[in-house]
């Protein structure tokens, strides 16, 4: 990882007697795909809202792109785009408009301005409908203007708060390619806030997972999916043309294997390491065709289950 | 700032509740001058005394109320629909924490809107007086002299001024209450009770104070009415008409206004028994110092505390 674009140390934000984020830590590297990911109401826009500025912490430290939230909020927000959730855009005016706006708050002098705004409706797909009112856009293309709109200040890194949320599979599609160009083109580090885990998987190159405020894992999810298989045994399913008690036992007195269950022609092995070619070996000498043979991966859903139900 | 100030000075221009207002308060003027030109054309030929002119503000039809009694019964309507839901429509519409996270200070936004809706409030109430006093001298052909003009140009920045409170508490119930229905009841509510049940209750506590009858001597009447006075001041719309009343009328010379009637009657050497001496303009501006300051304090109380929210809130996108 090279230098971090986000750090936070202990970030607390606390409501009332509501904590709503608990001693958060968090690092993000530059150019990189962080998913944030946790279920409804663990505290991820409060998060990013601490991160923006947006709000004060209670009590940690956080920096984004070398500054302080708290205290040159304006700086952070120089570097930072922010696309919150549920964007809205000004309806009345058109899509060229609100984003000129934008680049006017953002100080652009006006040719830079009208460049740029030309270039991000081209690279969101929406210069065709740029002088269209946002009133009769679609959320999909809402949502695409959102990327075109955080685009305008040229940032460092991009916070996206559930920017999929609510869109047909094509409009997601679409926006995924978005991200994941923005990061690998132009090098953009790029935080997506999601409880959508397909999506998370697919693109991000490194995840966390907040829940009731706390951060209970942050990793790739190869490297989260490996903590996990640490602490459980290899499983594999075995498919067979025909099931023989004389395979079942032959698997069992394996080495390291813990376990064996068999339905209809499928058999789950669980073992302390990888046997899948002694189970070849011993369907072939039991005389069954092996069908299909595999290690179970954990995919996020996994992981993610694993957290919820240990918290 | 300036983004935000020309931003919502085109919004403000290009909506349809500016042009329905422009319509409104253009038609009501009109039609309020012309009632009191009526009025003024009688006086006129029978006193032809100074200020005149300015009589087409302050003058009352046969059964029409004064352009002025207008501006100050409607006119913080005109400030509470620019105001209303500046700051909880954005929020409303999730663009409030898109703008907020632009690198600009929060006051910006409210500066900005504040700003703009006021000079939208000042270029109209402008275009209503300039209808209004040509209007005048279309009837009458008099124009005004230097001391009407001063006059008028003190009228109009007390009547801005007035109406920037009204701006300014619109402005506040806006970052205030997240629903516009609330936020836009809520001035009116108090507009309500600021026009109609402060009188109400003015005489309500001048009578039970210094109640008086028949036989009551003047000093009775005079404390009277100096109850009903100070409790009508306490609204910015009886602060404003009174103060209007001063700058429109050079002959008004007492905050009392039962005190000019008894003096007249009492000491009718210095006043004439059909009393007609003039104040200057510095004389009439120095009686109602304390109603201009106090209206300009209490839009400063209205801004400062919405700036104060505002700045200190959190900005959640829901």
């Amino acid at each position: 990882m090279d230098k971090a674009v986000i750090e936070t140390v202990d970030l607390t934000k606390v409501y009332g007697n509501v904590t709503a984020v608990d001693r958060l830590n968090l690092t993000v590297g530059q150019g990189e795909i962080f998913g944030f990911l946790g279920p409804n109401g663990a505290g991820k826009t409060t998060t990013i809202l601490m991160l923006l500025g947006l709000t004060e912490p209670t009590s940690g430290t956080a920096r984004v792109g070398g500054f302080d939230p708290a205290r040159e909020p304006l700086k952070v927000k120089r570097v930072a785009g922010y696309l919150p959730e549920n964007v809205g855009f000004y309806s009345d005016l058109t899509a060229r408009q609100n984003l000129r706006y934008i680049a006017e708050l953002n100080g652009l002098r006006r040719k830079d301005a009208e460049a740029m705004i030309a270039e991000a409706l081209e690279a969101v797909g929406l210069a065709d409908v740029a002088d269209k009112e946002v009133g009769k856009f679609s959320k999909g293309m809402k949502q695409r203007l959102g990327i075109a709109d955080v685009l305008i200040k040229n940032p460092r890194l991009v916070i996206l708060d559930e920017p999929t949320t609510g869109i047909d599979p094509e409009g997601v599609r679409h926006i995924l390619d978005l991200i994941v160009s923005m990061a690998h083109d132009r090098g953009i580090t790029v935080v997506l806030s999601s409880h959508l885990l397909h999506q998370v998987q697919e693109i991000c190159d490194r995840v966390g997972i907040i829940f009731k405020g706390r951060m209970v894992a942050q990793g790739s999810i190869r490297e989260l999916g490996m903590a996990m298989t640490g602490e459980n045994p290899v499983v594999i399913e075995a498919e067979v043309t025909e099931m023989k008690p004389g395979l079942v036992r032959a698997i069992e007195s394996l080495e390291g294997v813990r376990g064996v269950e068999v339905r209809d022609r499928v058999l789950t092995v669980r073992s302390d390491r990888d046997v899948r070619g002694e189970i070849s070996r011993a369907a072939a000498e039991q005389g069954v065709l092996l069908m299909g043979l595999r290690t179970q991966d954990y995919g996020l859903e996994d992981i993610y289950l694993k957290y919820f139900r240990e918290g | 700032m300036a983004a935000v100030y020309w931003k919502e000075l085109a919004d403000y221009c290009g909506s349809w509740r500016f042009f329905g207002l422009v319509i409104v308060v253009g038609l009501v003027s009109m039609f309020a001058a012309y009632v009191a030109s009526e009025t003024v054309r009688d006086s006129i030929a029978t006193n032809p005394t100074e200020a005149q002119f300015l009589r087409v503000f302050s003058a009352e039809g046969k059964s029409l109320p004064s352009f002025l009694w207008f501006v100050s019964l409607f006119g913080p309507l005109i400030g509470i629909i620019f105001g209303f839901d500046a700051v909880n429509s954005e929020r409303n519409r999730g663009t409030l924490s898109r703008v907020l996270s632009q690198p600009i200070y929060r006051d910006a936004v409210i500066n900005g809107k504040f700003l703009a809706g006021l000079t939208v409030i000042a270029i109209m109430t402008a275009g209503v007086f300039l209808m209004v006093s040509a209007l005048a001298v279309r009837q009458f052909g008099i124009t005004p002299d230097s001391s009407e003009i001063a006059r008028l140009i003190c009228f109009y920045v007390g009547t801005v001024i007035y109406l920037a409170f009204w701006l300014g508490l619109g402005l506040l119930c806006s970052v205030f209450f997240r629903q516009p229905a609330v936020s836009a009841l809520v001035p009116i509510a108090l507009w309500l009770f600021m026009t109609f049940f402060i009188s109400m209750i003015a005489t309500f506590a001048a009578e039970t104070q210094h109640p008086v009858n028949q036989y009551s001597t003047l000093d009775d009447w005079r404390k009277h009415d100096n109850v009903e006075l100070t409790v009508k001041r306490v609204s910015p719309v009886n602060l404003y008409f009174e103060g209007s009343e001063f700058l429109l009328d050079p002959s008004r010379r007492s905050l009392e206004s039962f005190g000019v009637a008894v003096a007249q009657i009492t000491d009718p050497e210095s006043y004439g028994v059909f009393g007609y001496t003039t104040v200057s303009l510095t004389q009439s501006l120095k009686l109602i110092w304390p109603h201009i300051v106090v209206l300009i304090g209490l839009t400063g109380i209205c801004f400062a505390a919405s700036y104060i929210r505002f700045v200190k809130e959190e900005i959640r996108a829901t």
